[in-house]
């Protein structure tokens, strides 16, 4: 039989699973790959500027087009620094498949240059990881790897490749059958799905809580969503995650719950009689204080990974199943028996009394930009053209998650469980890769650009046209919201210091830079970024002490929502501040 | 402020894995990572290709945290089952210990007798010294560790508990 490199079956391994793009780095323990990637055509590889970059931005690319993102990096530091996007990934559950580059087998574990033990720091923040000693193991590691990053709960894997694993060869059979032992269910179980289906029939009060689960579902996840929010007539409410699932533009669409979520949502989750959870996980920033989570209701939780099931909150009904699977079997029962729904008057005139505190309201101003304000005209200027919105982490994330809307899923990249400042740029990067024709924008905050302003440069070789929209505070202003609300306005290292100047910075990435401090000029700066044919830095002067509303403050209920800055109290007891 | 504890439970829990570089890592790292406890854990191939071992845990934690414990166990990809044999009903749990005493005189006889009446073997004999192998479940060894410790006690080997469930059925 003929024989191949390692290097080679690799790539004809990445062909195979329709992988033609690959975001990587190079170094030492990598060389005979990158040599396989110089040979051949049908793989582009993305060159960025630093490896956390490579990851986050197949995190982009992943959640943007729903394929899995590839990343390749060296041993050691390569794979180190690839590590925050490997975890972050795993916490947002999108599915991404890591080559790192090791050293030979024969020096494994001698401390030789570069050798990190990559599968021992990575075993806990990947979904599961490899280290391969043998060229004839690689196609079946390979093949099985994408199964395990896309199936089920999808999520990161790492594949560690030694440098002479690379160069050995091994017959070449790409194409042979390797059992594979990763079989999530997808279906539910009739019984359950029947029993929800009464369940939300007989609702008085129902509400449908979604997350990021529906969007790595599919597509189709968020068109079943839609037709059951339509059969049942119930409010829909999402997590951060979850965005772009269901219509911002719908009138059954409550707004975000959870911490920085609305009124509406948080007071219909606390007062619902039927809460329908599918494919969140009551993660702490949803729930607040936990014994006063939503009190009355009985629950049902759809998840496709039974972990996440009864984890936090004790649920009636456990659906282990794909949601969008579920969502279907759901609507075929209930129109094939004509399901009529309870009358819900009353529970949507409750609801639009919530709606009416207007509870993302913020106070205007003429004089300088309020970082609201900013994000409605953003949202206003480019909404026609749906584009991609990737974020950094803070205020900035939150008022683009509030005032930004998204009637489509994959258009919102966000790092919602790590929380990783940094994300945005890289992920943008990604997004842009993988779909060429988008208008694709990293709402940042100035603080967070500066964890990987690095892209900048991937983007300028790469010519892609991302703008960066930074809400610039000079505060990193999250933190400096939670030391005005806990620790009496003592602002601890909060300050964003000795700023670059974000437009001379752009122009010497050959990026074009536009600067903004007047809100009465606002629109036509911002038509004067999406007017420009290439990458944008906007350095968005804001408002720099304004905090960011509603916030169920940490350890309170949902109830207990603070509305604006006036009822701020500025002090907190331990067990609250215990629990940030 | 203080820390709060809750009430625990004791379970034993039996996994069927593969038998692949890293799995014990995995799963030991994994109960370490969440914070949940390991009392004992054993492991051993089990089948013909060795290609499963069967690895047997003894955790503790409130009812919630077992069915976590159980969960996080089974989303782990070389991991095929996880019975937890005290929910599931009549089992039994076994033990092997090696204890070295020594002494002269009656402290030597009586743990000689004591050693008896627990139907400890005595694997190993000097003019001042025993091994006793005893086998069962961990309260007979702990009582009979805590007699040794009367007449002569040197060391204690243990190998953690393994368990299965009665009956003629698999767990
Ligand atoms: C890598 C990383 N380090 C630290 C934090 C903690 N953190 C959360 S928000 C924030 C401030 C962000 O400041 P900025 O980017 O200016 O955003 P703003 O809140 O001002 O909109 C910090 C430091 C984090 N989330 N990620
Ligand atoms: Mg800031």
């Amino acid at each position: 039989m003929p024989e191949k490199s390692g290097a080679e079956i690799l790539i004809d391994c990445l062909l195979e699973q329709g992988v033609d793009t690959v975001f990587g780095y190079p170094g030492g323990a990598v060389l005979p790959i990158y040599d396989a990637l110089f040979q051949q055509k049908k793989i582009r590889h993305v060159l960025v500027r630093h490896e956390a970059g490579a990851a986050h931005a197949a995190e982009g690319y992943a959640r943007s087009t729903g394929k899995p993102g590839v990343v390749l990096v060296t041993s050691g530091p390569g794979a180190t620094n690839a590590v925050t996007g490997i975890a972050d990934a795993f916490l947002d559950s999108i599915p991404l498949v890591v080559l790192t580059g090791q050293v030979a087998t024969t020096l494994i574990g001698s401390d030789a240059f570069q050798e990190a033990d990559t599968v021992g720091i990575t075993r806990h923040c990947s979904k599961h990881n490899y280290l391969v000693k043998d060229p004839a193991d690689l196609a079946a590691t390979v093949r099985e790897a994408f199964t395990i990053a896309t199936k089920g709960r999808p999520g990161p894997v790492v594949i560690d490749i030694p440098k002479n694993v690379q160069v050995a060869t091994a017959p070449t059979d790409v194409k042979g059958n390797s059992p594979n032992r990763f079989h999530p269910a997808r279906e539910a179980e009739y019984a359950a799905i029947n029993q929800a289906v009464e369940l939300l029939a007989k609702a008085k009060a129902p509400i449908l809580y979604t997350g990021g689960g529906v969007i790595n579902s599919g597509p189709d996840a968020s068109a079943a969503l839609r037709e059951l929010a339509e059969l049942t007539g119930a409010p829909v409410t999402s997590t951060l995650m979850g965005l772009g699932a269901y219509p911002a533009s719908s009138e059954a669409w409550l707004g975000m719950l959870g911490m920085h979520g609305t009124y509406e949502a948080n007071m219909a989750m606390n007062q619902c009689d039927v809460m329908f959870c599918l494919g969140a996980r009551f993660d702490d920033r949803i729930t607040g204080r936990l014994d006063a989570f939503s009190p009355d209701s009985i629950k049902i939780h759809v998840d496709i990974d039974r972990s996440s099931i009864n984890k936090t909150v004790r649920v009636d009904l456990p659906i282990v199943a794909d949601v969008g699977t579920a969502i279907r079997q759901m609507i075929d029962i209930w129109k094939g028996r004509k399901v009529k729904p309870q009358p819900l008057t009353e529970w949507w005139s409750k609801i639009e009394g919530w709606r009416s505190v207007r509870c993302l309201n913020y106070p205007a101003s003429k004089s300088e930009i309020m970082p609201q304000y900013a994000i409605e005209r953003l949202y206003a200027a480019t909404k026609d053209r749906a584009p991609i919105i990737t974020t950094e982490v803070g205020q900035h994330q939150m008022w683009a998650a509030q005032h930004f809307h998204f009637d489509a899923p994959n258009k919102w990249l966000t790092s919602g469980g790590l929380g990783t400042m940094g994300y945005g740029l890289p992920a943008a990067v990604g997004a842009q890769m993988g779909n060429p024709d988008a208008l694709v924008i990293d709402i940042a905050g100035e603080a967070s650009i500066q964890m990987n302003i690095q892209e900048m440069g991937t983007a300028t070789q790469y010519r892609l046209p991302i703008k960066i929209f930074i809400l610039n505070n000079e505060w990193m202003g999250m933190v400096r919201q939670w030391q005005q609300l806990t620790y009496e306005s003592r602002y601890s290292e909060s300050y964003s210091d000795s700023l670059p100047d974000f437009v001379a910075l752009a122009e010497a990435y050959g990026w074009k830079g536009i600067r903004c401090d007047d809100p009465a000029k606002l629109d036509d700066a911002i038509a004067e970024m999406l007017a420009y044919d290439g990458p944008v830095m906007f350095d968005c002067r804001v408002a720099k002490t304004a905090n960011c509303f509603p916030m169920v403050p940490s350890g309170a209920a949902h109830t207990e929502m603070i509305l604006h800055s006036d009822e701020v109290s500025g002090t907190m007891d331990d067990e609250a501040k215990a629990l940030v | 402020m203080h820390i709060k504890e809750e009430v625990s439970e004791r379970h034993v829990l039996t996994l069927t894995v593969d038998n692949e570089a890293g799995t014990l890592a995995r799963i030991a790292g994994m109960f370490t990572s969440r914070g949940y406890n390991i009392d004992s854990l054993t492991v051993a191939d089990i089948s013909e290709d060795h290609a499963t071992s069967r690895i047997t845990i003894v955790t503790k934690g409130p009812p919630p945290v077992i069915d976590q414990i159980i969960a996080q166990c089974e989303r782990l990809v070389p991991v095929h089952k996880v019975t937890d044999l005290t929910e599931a009903g009549p089992h039994v749990e076994r033990e092997l210990a090696l204890v070295k005493v020594s002494g002269a005189g009656d402290q030597r006889v009586e743990a000689m007798r004591l050693a008896d009446i627990y139907r400890a073997r005595v694997i190993d004999a000097t003019v001042n010294s025993f091994i006793f192998e005893i086998t069962g479940g961990p309260d007979k060894i702990d009582t009979f560790v805590t007699l040794m410790r009367e007449v002569g006690l040197v060391e204690v080997g243990r190998t953690g508990i393994v368990g299965l469930m009665r009956g003629s059925g698999a767990s």
